[in-house]
């Protein structure tokens, strides 16, 4: 016979009402368990997803834009931050989660294994790849979870600039010349697909979903998210000049939706399982860098082990006096 | 060599060298980002990168109002050869470990601080008006780097050496930061240039109390390697122009 404690009714009463559910509240372990897994992933995407563009950086095309793509680069560092702080108040620690990242146990975003093969990627991963992160984050603003909720919001406002940056990059190609327009039709050739699936597996086939939308961390599906996203981009591919690669796209009278073509399911597998096209790529350039880095962090807390005992001397020394 | 190579107003030239120097340095520092040894360094490591990258957009922007005929600030980035580079060798050389990259910022801030300092009151109102925001900027980046020195300074016996060696190898290099030429003299007596032999006397002292700090000795007197400020370059320059004007060289005359 099970009972209710107090504090599942508490729980349960602050779902039912939509108010947030903060670190020091009870709160089941399957829904901690799946906002650590959620949060984690949702950071270790943010700290990925530098790599393809700081792919760019060294030969971004104008001072100006040079300047925009850092300062992008910058922002998704500070919400990887924002993020591994917001997982750490659920009582893990970022030290942990940056560890089952290298070792692959846990995931980041399968848009990020794919490669920046030329400039116009950056305006396609700032369009499309942002543009679907607000898509996603705009809904978790709405999260149950408080502080998962808070970084959402924070997030979203600079999220908005890095999809602007990224459409007015697409919108230079496409009113530029022939070479340029190509560049910017080859790149979305290349990212439409993986966009699409970045709103992961069909709600079919979505093990957690269902959960999760009970417990109102997610509050929409894959496929409603996925949904939106093409009606919201369409119409900006549409003034781009750009031909979506799907032919079976189409506007849907009754439904007021586009409809669109089969994803293809058994790429986003593969990608998920580690066999996409730059998945070994990066974290290997993840490892090197943390590998590489560990003197820095070795010397760091040397130093500050040195000064405390130094501090503690000069105390006792004046104790003594 | 394109026409950019005379640079006949001496007034342009420079501005240019220290547009320059901030652009070539926000170059090396930009290649840290997604690599640093961890995200808060990745990020303050962009952080220095993107202000010395705006330096150097505003100082070219001034440079090519100077050289006038339309030319533009990403010109002068994109379409100088290596002999018409004229920042000082000591930013062009590569990050190598975290100590090189500390070792070589923390000549330039500390060299960086005292210039925009001097150059906050140039009679070239423009010029005046960048430095003096660049100054406040270079008082933050000393901190940090200074810090970051001491840390591996003063930190474990692998980052002593490293930093000691860091210091050793790209000391050669910062005598250039001193040295007077035409321009120079002439740029002082037009009361809009510097005098950096002044500069060198307060350099050694900030230097020096910040390598007392890490445990580090700095070198004896070495044979110094400069020629920067008349493209006399070392080799890594080119290896990192052609990299950074790849793009406006692959298709020439496009906007971005
Ligand atoms: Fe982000
Ligand atoms: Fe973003």
């Amino acid at each position: 016979m099970t009972q209710t404690t107090a504090g599942e009714t508490r729980f349960q009463t602050t779902i039912d009402a939509d108010d947030k559910v903060e670190p020091r509240d009870w709160m089941p372990e399957g829904y901690r368990h799946t906002l650590i897994r959620q949060i984690a992933q949702h950071a270790h995407s943010e700290v990925i997803g530098m790599q393809p563009e700081s792919n760019w950086i060294t030969r971004a095309p104008s001072l100006k834009r040079k300047a925009i793509l850092i300062a992008k680069i910058q922002d998704e560092a500070g919400h990887g931050l924002y993020l591994y702080s917001a997982a750490e108040t659920l009582g893990v620690s970022r030290e942990d989660l940056v560890d089952q990242l290298h070792t692959g146990r846990q995931k980041y975003s399968s848009i990020f294994n794919y490669p920046t093969l030329t400039w116009a990627d950056m305006g396609t991963i700032g369009w499309l790849v942002d543009g679907a992160a607000i898509v996603n984050q705009i809904m978790l603003q709405q999260t149950s979870y408080g502080p998962y909720s808070r970084a959402m919001v924070r997030n979203c406002k600079e999220e908005s600039f890095h999809q602007r940056q990224g459409y007015e990059i697409m919108l230079t190609l496409s009113r530029g010349s022939a070479e340029q327009r190509a560049l910017a039709q080859d790149a979305l050739d290349r990212w439409w697909w993986p966009s699409l699936m970045m709103f992961g597996p069909p709600d079919s086939e979505s093990t957690h979903t269902e959960q999760s939308m009970e417990w109102k961390i997610k509050r929409m599906t894959n496929d409603d998210l996925r949904q939106k996203f093409v009606d919201m981009t369409i119409p900006q591919a549409e003034y781009l000049g750009l031909t979506v690669p799907d032919p079976d796209l189409v506007w849907n009278v009754e439904r007021e939706h586009y409809d669109f073509g089969d994803i293809d399911w058994d790429e986003f597998w593969t990608v998920i399982k580690g066999h996409g096209p730059m998945n070994r790529e990066r974290i290997q350039h993840k490892v090197g860098a943390w590998e590489d880095g560990e003197w820095v962090r070795e010397a760091a807390i040397a130093h500050s082990e040195k000064a405390a005992a130094r501090a503690a001397d000069t105390i006792d020394a004046r104790g003594a006096a | 060599m394109t026409g950019f190579a005379t640079m006949t107003d001496p007034a342009a030239a420079y501005v240019l060298r220290h547009g320059d120097d901030n652009l070539v340095l926000a170059q090396r520092l930009s290649e840290w980002v997604s690599l640093g040894p961890e995200l808060e360094e990745d990020i303050a490591l962009a952080n220095v990168a993107l202000d010395h990258l705006g330096v150097a957009t505003h100082l070219l922007g001034h440079a090519s109002q100077l050289v006038g005929g339309g030319t533009t600030d990403d010109d002068l980035a994109f379409q100088r050869t290596e002999r018409e580079f004229t920042n000082v060798v000591l930013v062009e050389q590569p990050n190598g470990d975290f100590a090189h990259t500390m070792a070589r910022q923390l000549f330039m801030d500390a060299y960086q601080r005292l210039l925009w300092e001097a150059l906050a009151v140039s009679e070239d109102a423009i010029l005046a008006g960048i430095a003096a925001k660049a100054h406040k900027e270079s008082l933050y980046h000393f901190r940090h780097t200074s810090g970051w020195v001491v840390r591996l300074g003063d930190g474990t016996d692998e980052s002593h050496t490293r930093m000691q060696a860091a210091v050793d190898n790209l000391w050669r290099y910062t005598g250039e930061l001193f040295e007077m030429d035409d321009l120079d003299r002439q740029m002082v007596e037009s009361g809009v240039g510097v005098d950096l032999g002044a500069l060198s006397g307060p350099w050694l002292h900030a230097i020096a109390a910040v390598a007392a700090d890490a445990m580090i000795a700095l070198p004896d007197e070495v044979t110094q390697r400069g020629g920067g400020r008349r493209g006399f370059h070392t080799e890594h320059l080119g290896h990192l122009l052609s990299e950074m004007q790849w793009m406006q060289r692959t298709y020439p005359g496009l906007e971005w």
